[in-house]
């Protein structure tokens, strides 16, 4: 029967433009990552005021915009979409904290533009958030720190919080990153508590943090910027723990976005020059993404 | 479609804006504040330098921290960071300044420096009853501050402590006399700040504390471990606060509850003004590991927390000053609470909260455009007229523990800071600290206020460069010159003196007001001076910044102004009082009229 296939919504009988819209919402994944971050933002905020202020979120996710469409319209002529953008303001507006308004702007501006500049065989191998991020903490640690602090202090939001990230997660099927890397985070905690002599709970206090929720599940199972094969990205997850071992040691407070940071992009490239023009490790392959 | 600019475009983009951060970094201001000038150039750009002369004033004060359970051992300077304290007062009121500060070893002495009125002090203290006052099993000192509850005409001492809160009865400057069993305060309160004040305004100053630590602690013989805040933002296992209402006895009626003032944060400071117009004194407290609150006076009947209101009260801080300034010159008092700032951890950024509309409690953060945010490890600070040029200027003490130079504790704090609840509020999971600093050996700034353009940091221009652990700042003229000195007392470090020398062509007006019959101190009075088209609000104070508290007498630099038009002073009874084209260069002594 017609009426249950899948709809297709670029069809020519398909129902009126609400409807339509309805559907295009309903059945592009793209828009759940958005929907699921913009929850967790709101629940946060309007319960424990986590933003600094709503003009500096805001103003992270509009230069966010603002450089994807002049980048896209630009460099590649055509109207972009904008869920990666409003990924990638909002993620700075969360994980960046600071006193100052320049360096939300900066730092979204950063991170768009590093997606069209850094580009190998026609793909970003840098998440951008990760790399506004961590081009802010780098370069400016004196107007842009990490969040990290608790949203409040109970633990059902931070339950809520990961079950219904991992519920869709999975649903997109990233899930697997996510696990390897929590998986890591606590077998490297273990170690480092082993050689520092701090205690365990110490060494696994940070990812019961809000960063390390935003990290695991929006930025390290960035599609865009995530190696193919399964088994890869399970892979690349744990080297990033892995790498997030050292930064820890040698007590580098923004220790996760500066592995992703150097293990993501080395993976991609790995990647990419491993593969064949055409196949699916390049972009010139029908199911890769710009 | 085809691309229609070359992908060049883009990388130069990226580099352009990777580049941002390092010219802003050298063009922002505080860059060029480390430079030392001579004090000619000094007062010839500024207006005027300090000079650290406690060592020619004979003042020798090094404070002790707490040693507190070996249980905190491993954290012990992290914890046992508070309690040096300075509150001025002229106890024997012969007409010179006069200051108290506290130690907080078991066992160590606080100090009454007497101002001897020939440029040195003697610490009178042993004699005068006050000096022995961290007994084993009693506490240690967190602060004092002065208010003459009992109407003589003497400012009596209120001591707060981690332990047994005192009063010290003044007995006319010739000593004092431990009245505390008859006020009837709580066995143990683990308090870090506390406030002279006439909320009720029935002419008896009433007195709030602050508690930091649950009262249910003892710091030295600790049940448990679990003593350390919930959440680095988010706590409320903090200390109870208190409101003592003087029932004008020698007695005072514990009233925080009924008063709406039920809160159990970590509180740091306090610090009361009336700041909508009422006649009534308003509240606000800044808490440490949370939001800061504001607590409306309705009339004396209770306090209202208004804080989400206001967005005082929003985004959670640690806060740890509270003062009051009127810093534009309107008539208004902005109120600036100091936080954390550490770059590449935590950048939290001082509030400088400027009242929009402040009867109806709106208020914005300013303190960025205004350029007093950052600071450091922020405690006290002061507004004051430093350079008398008509604007007050913000003096503010950094540094939580200087260490070993070169380390820092700053990693692993962050870790626990982090972690869940759980695992925070347990001593034994903060990592050892072992000596490293932890946003040690910061610098002072000294703000002056350039008016439209924000404040501008002078301080190791004009000779205050120390990098001690800054606690409480009072500013008082020390030596009757016309002039705001600085006094600092630091933690684990020596009370500094910054005497100030201010260029002749500013003027200035002191006005030292004395209650007739109620309240003589008399804490809340406002005085409004008028002149050159210009008019600011100051109003005397029971208590503000971190642990600290001011000298009395209100003082008004005036800039090159030849007259003033009048002041208008308000006392707390609502008598209003004007004095038309009050002389210039003098302390004004006012007695409320009849």
């Amino acid at each position: 029967m017609k009426t249950t296939e899948p709809l297709d919504y670029h069809g020519k009988s398909s129902p009126g433009w609400g409807a339509r819209l309805a559907l295009q919402i309903r059945f592009d994944r793209r828009f759940l990552p958005p929907v699921l971050i913009t929850l967790i933002l709101l629940l946060a905020h309007l319960s424990f005021g986590i933003l600094e202020s709503y003009e500096k979120t805001l103003l992270a996710v509009g230069a966010s915009f603002a450089a994807e469409i002049v980048l896209s319209l630009s460099i590649l002529g055509r109207w972009p979409h904008l869920s990666s953008a409003y990924i990638s303001g909002i993620s700075v507006g969360i994980l960046l904290r600071s006193p100052f308004f320049w360096p939300y702007a900066l730092c979204a501006l950063i991170a768009i533009t590093s997606k069209y500049a850094l580009r190998i065989r026609d793909r970003h191998i840098w998440n951008p958030s990760n790399f506004g991020v961590s081009a802010m903490f780098f370069l400016a640690p004196f107007a842009a720190v990490p969040l990290s602090v608790q949203w409040g202090n109970e633990i059902w939001p931070m339950i809520v919080i990961w079950i219904v990230g991992s519920i869709t997660i999975w649903r997109l099927k990233r899930f697997h990153i996510c696990a390897v890397y929590v998986l890591g985070f606590f077998f490297f905690a273990l170690i480092r508590s082993w050689i520092t002599g701090d205690p365990f709970l110490v060494e696994v206090a940070p990812i019961t943090g809000p960063m390390y929720q935003l990290f695991i599940f929006f930025m390290i199972t960035d599609p865009k910027t995530t190696v193919r094969s399964k088994r890869a990205q399970m892979a690349v997850a744990f080297l990033v723990a892995f790498a997030e071992f050292f930064f820890r040691l040698a007590q580098t407070v923004s220790a996760p976005f500066y592995a992703l940071f150097l293990v993501g992009p080395a993976a991609m490239l790995y990647e990419i020059y491993r593969s064949p023009p055409g196949s699916a490790g390049d972009a010139t392959h029908p199911t890769s993404p710009n | 479609m085809r691309p229609q600019v070359p992908r060049v475009l883009p990388m130069l983009l990226l580099g352009a804006m990777l580049a941002t951060p390092a010219l802003i970094q050298r063009f922002s201001d505080s860059s060029r504040a480390n430079r030392s000038l001579d004090t000619v150039t000094a007062l010839s750009r500024y207006g005027f330098y300090f000079e650290e002369v406690s060592a020619e004033a004979g003042v020798a004060f090094t404070h002790l921290a707490p040693q507190l359970d070996p249980k905190l051992d491993h954290i012990m300077e992290e914890v046992a960071s508070v309690g040096a304290s300075v509150a001025v007062v002229d106890f024997d009121r012969d007409g010179w300044q006069d200051f108290y500060v506290t130690n907080s070893r078991e066992g160590s002495a606080n100090a009454l420096f007497r101002n001897l009125g020939d440029g040195t002090f003697e610490d009178v203290a042993p004699r005068m009853g006050v000096a022995d006052l961290n007994v084993r099993g009693t506490g240690v000192s967190m602060g004092s501050v002065w208010g003459d509850f009992d109407k003589d005409g003497y400012e009596d001492l209120f001591l707060y402590k981690w332990g047994s809160p005192e009063l010290y009865h003044n007995d006319s400057g010739n000593g004092f006399t431990r009245v505390t069993d008859k006020a009837a305060f709580p066995r143990w309160i683990n308090a870090n700040t506390a406030v002279w004040f006439d909320y009720d305004r029935d002419g008896a100053l009433d007195l709030f504390v602050g508690g930091y630590y649950p009262e249910h602690i003892n710091l030295w013989k600790l049940e448990t471990t679990r003593i350390m805040p919930e959440s680095f933002e988010y706590a409320r296992n903090g200390g109870r606060n208190y409101l003592f209402h003087n029932r004008g006895d020698g007695s005072f009626e514990e009233v925080a509850e009924r008063m709406g003032l039920t809160s159990t944060r970590w509180t740091l400071a306090a610090a009361a003004a009336d700041l909508r117009g009422t006649g009534y004194p308003d509240l606000v407290l800044a808490n440490d590991y949370g939001v800061d609150e504001i607590y409306f006076n309705e009339s004396g009947e209770r306090f209202r927390e208004a804080g989400g209101q206001t967005r005082i009260g929003f985004v959670p801080k640690s806060g740890m000053n509270v003062s009051y300034g009127d810093i534009m010159s309107e008539g208004r008092f902005a109120i600036y609470i100091s936080n954390i700032s550490e770059p590449g951890v935590l950048l939290q950024g001082n509030n400088l909260w400027m009242p929009v509309d402040a009867h109806d409690g709106q208020y914005d953060n300013m303190a960025s455009i205004l350029g007093v945010e950052i600071g450091g490890w922020s405690y006290g600070a002061q507004f004051g007229d430093l350079n008398n040029d008509g604007a007050l200027d913000l003096y503010l003490v950094n540094g939580l523990f200087s260490g070993i130079p070169g380390s820092d504790y700053w990693y692993d704090h962050s870790k626990v800071a982090g972690g869940h609840r759980s695992i925070i509020e347990d001593a034994r999971n903060w990592p050892p600290m072992e000596g490293r600093s932890h946003s040690g050996y910061q610098k002072t700034h000294v703000w002056i206020n350039s008016g439209p353009y924000g404040f501008t940091d002078v301080a190791a221009l004009v000779g205050a460069g120390d990098t001690y652990d800054g606690r409480a700042v009072a500013l008082v003229d020390l030596w009757n010159r016309g002039v705001l000195d600085v006094v600092v007392a630091n933690q684990r470090g020596p009370l500094l003196i910054y005497r100030n020398t201010v260029v002749p062509e500013h003027h200035w007006i002191g006005f030292a007001l004395e209650g007739n019959q109620d309240n003589r101190s008399p804490i809340g009075a406002q005085v409004t001076l008028f002149w050159d088209g210009k008019r600011q609000l100051q109003e005397v104070s029971g208590g503000n910044g971190f642990a600290s508290q001011n000298q009395r007498s209100l003082h008004f630099g005036l800039g090159s102004a030849e007259r003033v038009e009048k002041a208008v002073i308000r006392w707390p009874s609502g008598v209003e009082q004007i004095l038309s084209a009050p002389a210039l260069g003098r302390v004004h002594r006012i007695t409320e009229p009849e």
